[in-house]
């Protein structure tokens, strides 16, 4: 059964191959529709491979299915082959599971889109490179999803690419992901040179025969990567930015998938991780200060995407704050659950900007609960979820992860349970902004054009559906890991085989854990209810300083430099080629020139010239060896 | 008249036939009457199709595995001097002289030339002949003939059918080229007279001085120099190639194709055969000379492209880059490294081939070439978009096609004896996408004005030129196995013949080899 594992990215690979020979004869919706078949196809296969791995011993549960060899040289042969096991198999089936349904939701919401084949063959190529990336045996197999997911993201950010913003959105994503890239691609080098091989399960076992400054350095190189793919600082600036694609896009790749393929690979590496924690201190660094930095930023956001976007960022920080304080299974865990509750949200808000034709701004919307009944209860799900109200998904979860966070260092807790308080706030801001408070739409209904008795509408079912799943979702995600038993912690003996041995088990004891999870649901009532006294109530002003709004103005500071001295070096060294460099070359030529002018005069022509320029030339050369005894 | 050569020659001198018959084809081509172009171009294709198939018989027949020539054949020519008609090709030349006999009829296929089609075709294929010459032959002698041969054809379709500064450009091509070279043959007769002094008979055949015994390491050392600087003005290496740019953005389209795909692999190629195999330990002894100076292309090549404003000068730097990093995979004296090197020479063949193929076309439909000129041309001809996106990723290196296999394994073998100048060659992985998305952005993306709303879609025709090099892009991306196999044995050779001569270096990848073995 297992040796089946091909068929989970071949399938979409299939259904890309399908839509560029007859895409645009299938047209709307058959495109559609044949994209979400394979993508679903792809999901009961995944299923099918989680039955069979289940029905094996836990020690056993390693499948290394290889196709053909890749790459062959010198003693290096690398396979292009997949590995089925406990982590791959759960990450393919959230994002075969979750895709189907954002490519059902697709099918409604790109409707009318002149390219709407396209975009289902974009969106069935990035499910194949995602599926490569997280069943790859080895660092290049995944490393070929990794550009993969990439590229598809640069494709379909730039999707409406006849708008500027979208085009340079695609291509920031693009180059700064490339950044990351280059610590990946370093990191396989030291990999290589250590152990000789690439491949997922000889790097786990011979993990710990590396010396430390080895193990530091492909630890490190392979989290720049992350850090690129993951968003996190200071690489995250092009992730607010890809919200220019489509929304779907933004709930598939830039939420739900793509983005979390940094916290799988610090994962897969947890081997190597257990051998330096130093460097797991500098992740969970990180993670905390991402999280808490793009919290703070999520709060001045007016857009309803750019408010995901950040909290995205902020979600991702979480998970890295697990990994590097070894809570593998809790970082895990978030993924899944994140990637329920914020496939929604941004889904949900698709399904807003659709029903308000186009309009992003959260200042022009207000009370659409009433006309938008299912997207908004199935928002406010998912709002209860991020916000860490029990029993909702994202309790649970962020609870494993702060937990961990203590484990390591009461401050990185601290941080984390700051950012879980202005989580809350944040999203209740949206919330309220969307979908409580007045209707300011209709002041601002003139503006949309030809539409004088404009009004929000509820999205089709085909839209809708989605949602519904994913609500239930979103409510229920906490049952796969329930603390109280170990029993009930599903998704930690699911993964021991994987991470068991280098996870670092808390040795908080069981008062302590409930007094945690009281602090955390604390700071997210508080959260809660300051941003309901202010959004609602009205009680007090809204604090939204410029700074915030504009993120700390990072992002301002890195384009002016890249467009002011970065540009300028660059310029310089182009002017440097053509005058200094190549104006060198030309005097010398004109020189010669000048001195051919006066070889002319006993000579008749240039080819003569040239002749005996190689004559003298070389016979100069000649006197010259001679005399230097070479000869 | 045959020599009584220990080389076991094949019944037919496929090699020798190859050279010959594109130079048929140009006598061929120059006797035909001059007003009927449409008779000449058909004669053209048909020699440089014939050449093709010819290439792709030898690859079928090719035995993978062994190390040594193939195809060899061998017959006097200058008794005296010990030069002779050596011919041969092993896993290294044989993938260069496929690359031509592909090239070559695709490029004379995608574009006809605006006047004087005779000339230009019987000049194209003196041109071919001298290529694939270069690519085959055995003794220093021919090489040089042949490798001189290339100049005067590639001058006179710059000068005759390239644009407003061909002059110019033709000129500086042919003069860098022709001062190293001059440096290059006082190189070989020097080589030819030691080997006499040291072992008392001339020869030019590179077998027997590669064979025979070694020279003293002092002047084996000197003479390394100038055939380096010859092959550096060719790849070239930063500060020689200031010619590139100006030859590539003047030359016809199919020259720009020819000049990327295979000349300047004859400035590799050379590197490795008359570099390395000549001479090993003066190899090893200015390795970081020349890796330094690929490692300098690979990011001031980047830079430079960022910068242009003429698309074809942008692709022409970025082949300065995408060279520099063959040339850090030659000289890292891994056989992981250098197979990527050779890899790389094809892969950057097709794709940068395919590149100016493409921006041939843009001139063909707006007769500009400046970036600031195009826009929106996505919207108006997708599917021409599509393949540019294609060739684009690939040049990129982007794994799943070939520009990764090759670039990858330059990396990784280089990192084991090269480490610090992997981490900054790397870097230039991160630029490429920055210069050729950032072109890609102001000529595809965006809305198109007047002047590209009318951009024409891809033709057919012109789909069916792109189509082989789109298929070489994706097989060789993900099956370059065969092409490895075939590369292997004989860059392992050319290695051992590095760690025979000197005592302290080891080729990583050997041996570990052995090790593996012990187990």
């Amino acid at each position: 059964m297992l040796q089946m594992v091909w068929l989970i990215p071949a399938l979409p690979l299939l259904g890309f191959v399908l839509l560029l020979l007859v895409g645009p004869r299938l047209g709307e919706p058959n495109s559609g529709r044949l994209a979400t078949l394979m993508a679903a196809s792809s999901f009961g296969v995944t299923v099918a491979m989680f039955f069979a791995l289940l029905n094996r011993e836990p020690e056993e549960r390693e499948y290394v299915k290889t196709l053909f060899t890749w790459i062959p040289a010198g003693n290096l042969t690398v396979d292009f082959g997949f590995l089925a096991d406990p982590l791959s198999i759960t990450m393919a089936l959230f994002v075969t599971g979750i895709g189907t349904l954002i490519h059902l939701y697709a099918i409604g919401y790109m409707h009318g889109d002149p390219k709407f084949s396209k975009f289902f063959l974009y969106l069935n190529l990035f499910v194949f490179s995602m599926l490569m990336l997280v069943l790859g045996s080895n660092m290049l197999v995944t490393f070929l999803g990794w550009e993969g997911v990439g590229t598809c993201s640069y494709f379909l950010i730039s999707f409406w690419h006849t708008r500027d913003s979208a085009a340079t959105a695609g291509k920031k994503a693009f180059v700064t992901n490339r950044v990351g890239d280059w610590g990946f691609m370093v990191a396989m080098f030291f990999t290589f040179q250590a152990l000789g091989n690439l491949d997922y399960l000889h790097l786990k076992e011979n993990a710990h025969s590396l010396s430390n400054t080895t193990a530091a350095a492909i630890a490190l190189f392979l989290f720049i990567g992350a850090a690129g793919k993951s968003a996190q600082l200071p690489l995250y600036i092009w992730l607010p930015d890809a919200m220019e694609g489509p929304t779907p896009v933004s709930a598939l790749i830039h939420a739900a998938t793509m983005v979390t393929a940094g916290v799988f690979l610090m994962t897969r590496a947890a081997s190597v991780l257990h051998v330096v924690p130093e460097i797991g201190t500098v992740i969970a660094i990180v993670g905390a200060l991402t999280a808490l930095f793009a919290a703070t930023v999520a709060v001045a956001q007016n857009d309803i995407k750019k408010v995901l976007a950040y909290s995205t960022i902020s979600q991702l920080g979480y998970m890295f704050l697990a990994v590097g304080s070894g809570a593998y299974v809790a970082a895990i865990f978030h993924m899944v659950t994140h990637a329920f509750f914020k496939a929604l949200m941004f889904l949900g808000s698709g399904s807003v900007i659709h029903g308000m034709h186009n309009e992003q701004d959260m200042r022009r919307m207000g009370m659409l609960r009433k006309l938008m009944p299912v997207t908004a209860i199935t928002f406010i799900i998912g709002w209860l979820a991020i916000a860490g109200v029990p029993p909702f998904s994202g309790f649970w979860s962020k609870d494993e992860i702060l937990l961990g966070a203590w484990g390591k260092s009461p401050v990185l807790w601290a941080v984390g349970l700051v950012t879980a308080l202005l989580t809350a706030y944040y999203m209740t801001r949206q919330v309220i902004m969307v979908f409580f408070g007045d209707a300011r739409w209709e002041s601002h209904a003139e503006e949309h054009g030809a539409h004088g008795d404009f009004k929000p509408h509820e999205s089709p079912w085909i839209m809708l559906a989605p949602l519904v799943v994913l609500a239930g979702l979103a409510a229920v995600g906490g049952g796969l890991n329930l603390p109280f038993t170990h029993g009930t912690k599903l998704l930690e003996q699911w993964l021991e085989p994987v991470v068991g041995e280098f996870e670092h088990h808390s040795s908080v004891t069981a008062g302590g854990k409930f007094g945690l999870a009281i602090a955390a649901t604390v700071a997210s009532l508080i959260g809660i209810a300051v941003a309901y006294s202010i959004y609602e109530k009205k009680r007090r002003p809204a604090i939204e300083p410029e700074i915030l709004a504009r993120g700390w103005r990072y992002d301002e500071v890195i384009s002016s430099f890249m467009g002011g001295p970065g540009r300028k070096l660059f310029e310089v060294t182009a002017l440097a080629d053509a005058k200094v460099v190549d104006g060198l070359v030309n005097k010398i030529g004109n020189d010669t020139q000048d001195i051919g002018n006066i070889i002319r005069k006993i000579q008749t022509g240039y080819v003569r010239q040239y002749a005996a320029g190689i004559g003298i030339g070389a016979v100069l050369l000649l006197v010259w060896f001679v005399s230097r005894g070479v000869l | 008249m045959l020599l009584a050569s220990e080389a076991v020659a094949s019944p037919f001198p496929l090699l020798t036939a190859l050279v010959l018959l594109p130079l048929v084809g140009a006598c061929v081509v120059a006797a035909l009457p001059r007003r009927r172009p449409e008779i000449t171009r058909l004669v053209g294709l048909l020699f440089t199709v014939g050449t093709g198939a010819l290439s792709i018989y030898l690859l079928a027949k090719f035995r993978a595995g062994e190390a040594g020539y193939q195809f060899e054949s061998k017959h006097e020519w200058i008794p005296s001097w010990g030069a002779g008609w050596h011919v041969g090709i092993d896993g290294i030349s044989l993938f260069m002289v496929v690359l031509s006999g592909i090239l070559f009829p695709l490029a004379l296929v995608a574009v006809k030339p605006h006047h004087n089609e005779k000339a230009y075709y019987a000049w194209l294929l003196v041109l071919e002949a001298g290529v694939i010459g270069s690519f085959v032959s055995l003794d220093l002698l021919l090489f040089f003939l042949f490798f001189e041969v290339v100049l005067v054809p590639m001058y006179f379709l710059i000068g005759g059918w390239g644009y407003d500064k061909r002059i110019y450009a033709a000129t500086k091509f042919f003069v860098f080229t022709v001062a190293g070279s001059a440096l290059m043959l006082v190189a070989m007769v020097a080589t030819a007279a030691l080997y006499n002094k040291e072992y008392g008979r001339y020869t030019f055949d590179l077998v027997e001085l590669t064979t025979g015994g070694s020279l003293p390491y002092r002047s084996a050392r000197l003479l390394f120099l100038a055939f380096a600087v010859a092959f550096a003005v060719k790849v070239p290496l930063v500060p020689f190639h200031t010619w590139l740019p100006d030859a590539h953005t003047q030359a016809p389209t199919a020259g720009s194709v020819i000049l990327a795909g295979v000349m300047l692999k004859l400035g590799t190629y050379g590197l490795i055969r008359f570099g390395i195999e000549l001479f090993p330990e003066a190899s090893h002894h200015y390795r970081h000379g020349l890796m330094v100076l690929a490692v300098i292309g690979i990011i001031y090549g980047a830079i430079c492209a960022t910068m242009q404003t003429d698309l074809k000068r942008l692709v022409a730097y970025s082949s300065v880059a995408h060279l520099g990093f063959i040339v850090l995979g030659t000289f890292a004296l891994t056989t992981t490294s250098g197979n990527g090197a050779v890899l790389q020479m094809v892969n950057h063949g097709v794709s940068t081939g395919a590149l100016f193929l493409m921006v041939g076309m843009i001139y063909e439909r707006r007769h500009t070439r400046q970036i600031s000129e195009l826009t929106g041309l996505q919207k108006v001809a997708p599917i021409f978009a599509g393949a540019f996106t294609l060739v684009m990723l690939s040049s990129i290196g982007v794994p799943g096609l070939n520009g990764f296999v090759g670039e990858f394994l330059i990396l990784l073998g280089s990192f084991r004896t090269a480490r610090w100048y992997v981490v900054v060659a790397t870097v230039g992985v991160i630029l490429a996408a920055l210069y050729l998305l950032w072109a890609y952005q102001c000529v595809f993306h965006g809305e198109p004005d007047e002047a590209n709303k009318t951009f024409p879609e891809l033709k057919l025709s012109e789909g069916l030129v792109l189509l082989p090099f789109a298929v070489l892009i994706v097989v060789c991306g993900i099956y370059p196995k065969p092409m490895l196999d075939r590369i292997e044995p004989s860059m392992t050779r050319i290695l051992q013949r590095v760690e025979a001569e000197v005592p302290n270096f080891v080729n990583p990848d050997s041996a570990d080899a052995t090790e593996g073995e012990g187990h």
